[in-house]
């Protein structure tokens, strides 16, 4: 009896929150919960989608797979007694994405409070110019301007029309030359600034004025004021801008994608985790590697945005902003 | 008076250079999609001989061959397709995410802080580790080649940025009118669609104008799913224009197409621009 008016107790006090809840608990647990599941699971197994009917449990080949190279495998026999081929290319599709994520993010933070700064003055028109920065951004990620970007750093580009116009000679095509093919998708990410600009825009702002006023008196210089008042006050921003961007360059698919045709570029100069992860999954139907593939960059990011805010405590400061 | 008018001036000369150099900047900035718009009205030939923004000759040739589509399906097709698939996404989203965030926002439930902490650890989830499952699923519920894989979740509230978005907007607004209108008889769900869902309307335009952008943008999810040219999104289908070994045959139709695609984008961001503002500080949105 006790129990019966429990739940209706319960029911009574919770259930029209709980029926508000109703579409996001049934998306997390049939879309989220049951699918990180299932993947782990598909992690250890050969499951391929032409034959799900012949998936076999194959303990921790997949993640052999990944990082035999490392130490000179490049083929082994898996418990179901099939001989597995190395991944040749996992390996470097995650030195491409560290290269990417590690060269980009920071450039692109330290551009986007540059900027910020720039604008954070008593000027008239700033939200014009801020929609002028946030183009790029606005537009950036979408097929047409990767597109674009395969055009612009052609051999025969814009780019290259333009670096020839004045004066320079025997120009490479940026996007067929492995030594500059990812620099040219790092350029395209930190052209896409907009954001974290606009974040660091707003942080620029709650900063108070009376602060420089006081440092300027007391002869403290612009480079002092930057490195005493602004940084350590927007240092909660930095750390949120960081985590945010490293999240998601670790994840970056399309442009890639597109300007690499569909392939990793020449070389596999641009082919990142994404898009290796895609082309087993999709392309060699290998949907078990592709999982085990996607646990590990899982990890990856968990690891990094662990250490992020680990150390965070060394040079974020909450103090007084207000 | 001497040193004071010095520094005036000194301040107004440092102003005006400070609005030459955003301004040089800006130009650099948006070079590369001006020069996209202007190339795409040069003859086909021309478009890469002239690095310039004052096309020597003017033609819309582009706009003609690039809007014959793919496959015999036209760029009429992909944009009402693009258009059909980002209103379902964002009715999704709208309903959805507006009404977990009611009750994380303005409900008091037991479980609460739990099932939030859940909801934001979703926020940092990279969507890898579930998209080979969610594929599976879809294929056997036999949805592969259709816009239901890209809709449905929207329904069921999986863009958590948006229901943080909205939580953190419904925590602000005042408790007072909610009480009135429960004193004069209003229930739960009364209080949620006469009180918070007005109030909420920023937020939600916000909600709609991202999940569209994203929706439109996106090319990963329109990659898997929309797997024949009848339903192809505009983004898949510009992807056509791009050969397999990175070729492009027809480049003066794939900027016409692009110039065109990114139009939508376009006119929401100037014509909403004080939502955007909002929706990027209050949730750092990605990109």
């Amino acid at each position: 009896m006790s129990k019966i008016s429990g739940v209706r107790k319960f029911v009574r006090l919770n259930g029209a929150a709980y029926m508000f809840l109703a579409p996001w608990l049934l998306g997390f647990f049939v879309l989220t919960v049951y699918p990180m599941v299932y993947s782990l699971w598909l992690g250890f197994t050969n499951y391929d989608f032409t034959q799900p009917d012949s998936t076999q449990w194959i303990g921790f080949a997949n993640y052999l797979k990944m990082f035999g190279p490392m130490f000179g495998l490049s083929e082994f026999t898996a418990s179901t007694g099939e001989v597995i081929r190395a991944d040749p290319y996992y390996l470097k599709s995650l030195s491409v994405t560290f290269t990417y994520v590690f060269v980009s993010v920071p450039l692109k933070l330290i551009f986007a409070l540059a900027v910020a700064m720039l604008m954070n003055q008593k000027l008239r028109g700033v939200s014009f110019y801020r929609a002028v920065y946030y183009i790029p951004t606005l537009l950036g990620g979408s097929v047409a301007i990767a597109v674009l970007w395969r055009k612009l750093f052609e051999k025969e580009g814009l780019v290259n029309a333009v670096l020839g116009a004045i004066g320079f000679t025997d120009l490479p095509g940026w996007i067929t030359n492995p030594k500059y093919a990812l620099g040219t998708l790092i350029l395209l990410t930190v052209w896409q600034f907009g954001s974290s600009m606009i974040i660091f825009l707003a942080g620029l702002k709650q900063i108070p004025e009376e602060y420089y006023e006081a440092a300027s008196v007391d002869g403290a210089s612009k480079a002092r004021q930057f490195f005493a008042i602004t940084i350590p006050l927007l240092s909660p921003v930095i750390l949120f801008n960081l985590v945010i961007q490293l999240i998601s360059a670790f994840q970056a698919f399309t442009q890639a994608y597109i300007i690499g045709g569909g392939k990793g570029g020449v070389l596999n100069s641009t082919l990142f985790y994404s898009l290796h992860l895609y082309l087993q999954g999709w392309t060699y139907h290998e949907m078990g590697y592709a999982s085990a593939m996607a646990w590990v960059l899982l990890l990856i990011i968990g690891v990094f945005t662990v250490i992020v805010f680990r150390t965070s405590d060394l040079w974020v400061s909450y103090g007084t902003g207000e | 008076m001497g040193p004071v008018n010095n520094m005036k001036t000194r301040t107004a000369v440092r102003l005006t250079l400070t609005h030459l150099f955003i301004i040089a900047l800006g130009l650099l900035m948006v070079y590369p999609i001006l020069w996209m718009i202007v190339s795409s009205f040069k003859p086909n030939n021309m478009i890469f001989s002239d690095p310039g923004l004052i096309p020597k000759a003017v033609t819309i040739v582009n706009y003609i061959t690039g809007w014959k589509g793919y496959a015999g399906v036209s760029f009429g097709k992909f944009f009402a397709n693009s258009l059909l698939m980002c209103t379902g996404a964002v009715i999704g989203n709208l309903i959805a995410c507006t009404m977990a965030a009611y009750a994380f926002g303005r409900l008091k439930f037991a479980g609460k802080k739990f099932w939030f902490a859940v909801m934001m650890a979703t926020l940092m989830l990279p969507g890898h580790v579930t998209i080979v499952p969610r594929y599976i699923l879809f294929n056997t519920f036999g949805w592969v080649g259709s816009y239901l894989p890209i809709i449905v979740p929207k329904f069921l509230a999986t863009d958590a940025f948006f229901v943080f978005l909205l939580v953190q907007f419904m925590r602000s607004l005042p408790k007072e009118l909610e009480e009135a209108a429960i004193i004069d008889g209003c229930g739960t769900v009364g209080v949620f669609l006469r009180i918070i869902v007005p109030l909420a309307t920023p937020a939600l335009v916000t909600t709609a104008l991202f999940t569209f952008l994203w929706t439109w943008d996106d090319f990963f999810n329109h990659l898997l799913y929309l797997t024949n040219p009848q339903i192809f999104s505009v983004s898949r289908a510009l992807r056509t224009f791009v050969g397999d070994a990175g070729a492009v045959s027809n480049w003066g139709g794939a900027l016409a197409m692009s110039v065109l695609s990114m139009i939508p984008p376009f006119i929401l961001f100037f014509s909403l621009q004080k939502y955007f503002v909002k929706g990027i500080t209050t949730t750092g949105i990605k990109g």
